[in-house]
């Protein structure tokens, strides 16, 4: 087992990438330069030189401690979200598949009127319901991307309630409930670890984009997208304000890419899951 | 097909209705009004003006004010922009992202598929290889990033194109070339795996077995089947192209929809918002419904039975 992952190139490099990432950002008050908030550290505006790696803002702080700060936002925002959808969408969806019948319907309804919205409008009405922290960021890309986990997890769900190990668990008078969550469940992980792995990504680029639109996080938060946003005005002359974020948020996306992609193969090789039905 | 269609048609507007109605009472129930500014207004004053636009009736006899004149064909005034009535600014924003969102399409669609036939044919070459970075980059590159990129090369560097605004012809193909990036790896990726599926079914091996042309059986043969996956997704790709919009036309200052639709949620100026929640949900499920019917034509063997 170990063989396999150590074997496939694609999950050693982005698994260092990505552990590399998340250790910056869990250490970044000691790596950091600066505090990222204060302001006049140094020149404002100043491009990228030795003292400050990646320049200074418009108010003159350290951009690089900016962007190892604004790690930690946008890679929580993503690992909650995900989790959040990962737990509501696979309760959902598995009740769905494996009851069947009006509970199915019921399920599905709500899952279709929530598929119906358009993402983006969705998100930006609950972020007004909900206000600008951490908890309405959550709120609004959370109860977006559940959906898709619900329809994964009743697919799945559905196939396996057919195979024989379930009927056999039905024959020796399990409970359909200790069926479900401690035979069927467990035998879904792959799938289901392999689609959170393609959420992630997409919850963080998602949030990059309610941020870069202003409808993110408030200060003193910045996430790379909020970075991106106090950038864009000043692309022509000052591009480091917007190179810097944008390349951390590049990476992170390289490093799920291919984590999802080799996870993909070795724990669910006939899935069609992926992060590109879901741009 | 006839009752398919008509099946599909009123589901359609049914999921508008709900989408129109949703989007009312939730835009309501958010705190905040559309005339709320710096100062606070006198009670008096403010229930002048609540009662000037209708705001102080009950909410459903509001929205069912809303659709009597929506039925009129009146989409009412702009709570911002005051005076101006809600279709003439959707009605001068809708040609600048339609031109950019069409096309955009266009080159994605085109250049994925080329794209992803190309690295499927020639598996495992320098074209596969390079085809695939391509696709990666287009996949995880920001769409901020991807324009800052292209800004910084042929505006900043090479001065061969405008950085922004929405002029002539060459101010359009830097906004194009950013918003057709992502739609065109994502297709390239799919054309790939698809085909590459395709390429070893036994009616591939039959073909190439009774002497057709290797570009016969690719273009005749395989591509048609392998194309079913790629039309699903061009309901999603269409979505996001809309959403994705809104960070183009920001950067690059296109007077569309996109920043209409994010400034209009935010000032709550209420008419704007109904009006481009009608808009954009008539666009995606209409997408929607196309390429439902699409399939049918790809695929004779799912038309009709397709479940809704």
């Amino acid at each position: 087992m170990r063989n396999r992952y150590l074997s496939d190139k694609r999950f050693v490099g982005s698994a260092i990438l990505l552990g590399t990432l998340c250790l910056m950002a869990l250490l970044a008050s000691m790596i950091a330069p600066f505090p990222y908030d204060e302001v006049g550290v140094g020149p404002n505006l100043a491009a990228p030189a030795p003292g400050f790696l990646m320049g200074t803002d418009v108010l003159g702080r350290d951009l690089f401690s900016r962007v190892l700060f604004g790690a930690r936002v946008s890679l929580a925002v993503g690992f909650c979200t995900a989790g959040f959808s990962l737990i509501l969408g696979t309760l959902t969806g598995a009740l769905a598949g494996f009851f069947g019948g009006r509970t199915d319907r019921m399920i599905m309804a709500v899952v279709d009127i929530f598929y119906i919205f358009p993402m983006l409008l969705l998100a930006i009405l609950l972020s007004l319901l909900f206000g600008r922290g951490f908890f309405g960021i959550f709120i609004s890309i959370g109860m977006t991307t559940w959906v898709t986990q619900a329809r994964l997890v009743r697919a799945l769900v559905l196939q396996a309630r057919e195979l024989p190990y379930v009927e056999a668990g039905r024959a020796i008078g399990l409970t359909p409930v200790r069926i479900l969550f401690q035979h069927i469940l467990p035998n879904l992980m792959g799938p289901m670890i392999v689609s959170l792995t393609f959420q992630i990504p997409n919850n963080i680029l998602t949030e990059s984009f309610l941020s870069f639109i202003g409808l993110g996080l408030q200060p003193p938060y910045a996430s790379w997208g909020t970075l991106a946003n106090e950038g864009f005005r000043g692309m022509l002359s000052y591009p480091h304000l917007m190179i810097f974020p944008g390349l951390a948020l590049f990476l992170t996306m390289l490093g799920f890419h291919f984590l999802g992609d080799s996870l993909r193969d070795i724990l669910d090789p006939k899935s069609q899951v992926g992060s590109h039905t879901n741009p | 097909m006839i009752s398919f269609l008509m099946k599909r048609l009123l589901q359609a507007s049914a999921t508008l209705a709900f989408l129109i109605v949703a989007t009312f009472f939730l835009l309501r129930l958010a705190p905040g009004g559309p005339f709320d500014g710096e100062k606070v207004w006198p009670a008096e004053v403010k229930a002048n003006i609540d009662a000037k636009y209708g705001l102080d009736r009950p909410l459903p006899v509001q929205f069912l004010e809303w659709c009597r004149d929506l039925a009129r064909g009146d989409l009412r005034d702009s709570f911002h922009y005051i005076g101006t009535p809600v279709r003439d600014i959707i009605s001068d924003a809708l040609p600048p992202s339609l031109i950019l969102g069409g096309w955009a399409l266009l080159i994605s669609v085109v250049a994925g598929v080329l794209l992803g036939v190309l690295s499927a044919w020639k598996r495992g070459t320098w074209l596969d290889f390079s085809a695939m970075f391509v696709a990666v980059s287009g996949i995880t590159l920001p769409t901020f990033l991807i324009a800052t990129l292209l800004v910084l090369l042929f505006s900043s560097t090479l001065g061969w194109l405008p950085p922004a605004l929405w002029e002539d012809r060459k101010s359009m193909i830097l906004p194009v070339l950013t918003l057709s990036f992502r739609p065109l790896a994502i297709i390239a990726r799919m054309t790939r795996t698809s085909l590459l599926e395709v390429l070893h079914a036994d009616y591939i091996r039959t073909a190439h077995s009774k002497g057709l042309s290797e570009a016969r059986v690719l273009f005749k043969h395989a591509l048609r089947n392998s194309l079913i996956p790629v039309v699903t997704l061009l309901g999603p790709i269409t979505a996001s192209l809309i959403t994705g919009s809104y960070v183009v036309e920001t950067i690059f200052q296109i007077p569309g929809l996109g920043t209409h639709f994010v400034t209009s949620v935010i000032d709550r100026d209420y008419p704007l918002v109904m009006g481009m929640t009608l808009v954009f949900g008539s666009v995606l499920i209409l997408c929607n419904l196309v390429v439902d019917l699409t399939y049918g034509l790809i695929d004779p063997r799912i038309r009709v039975e397709r479940e809704g």
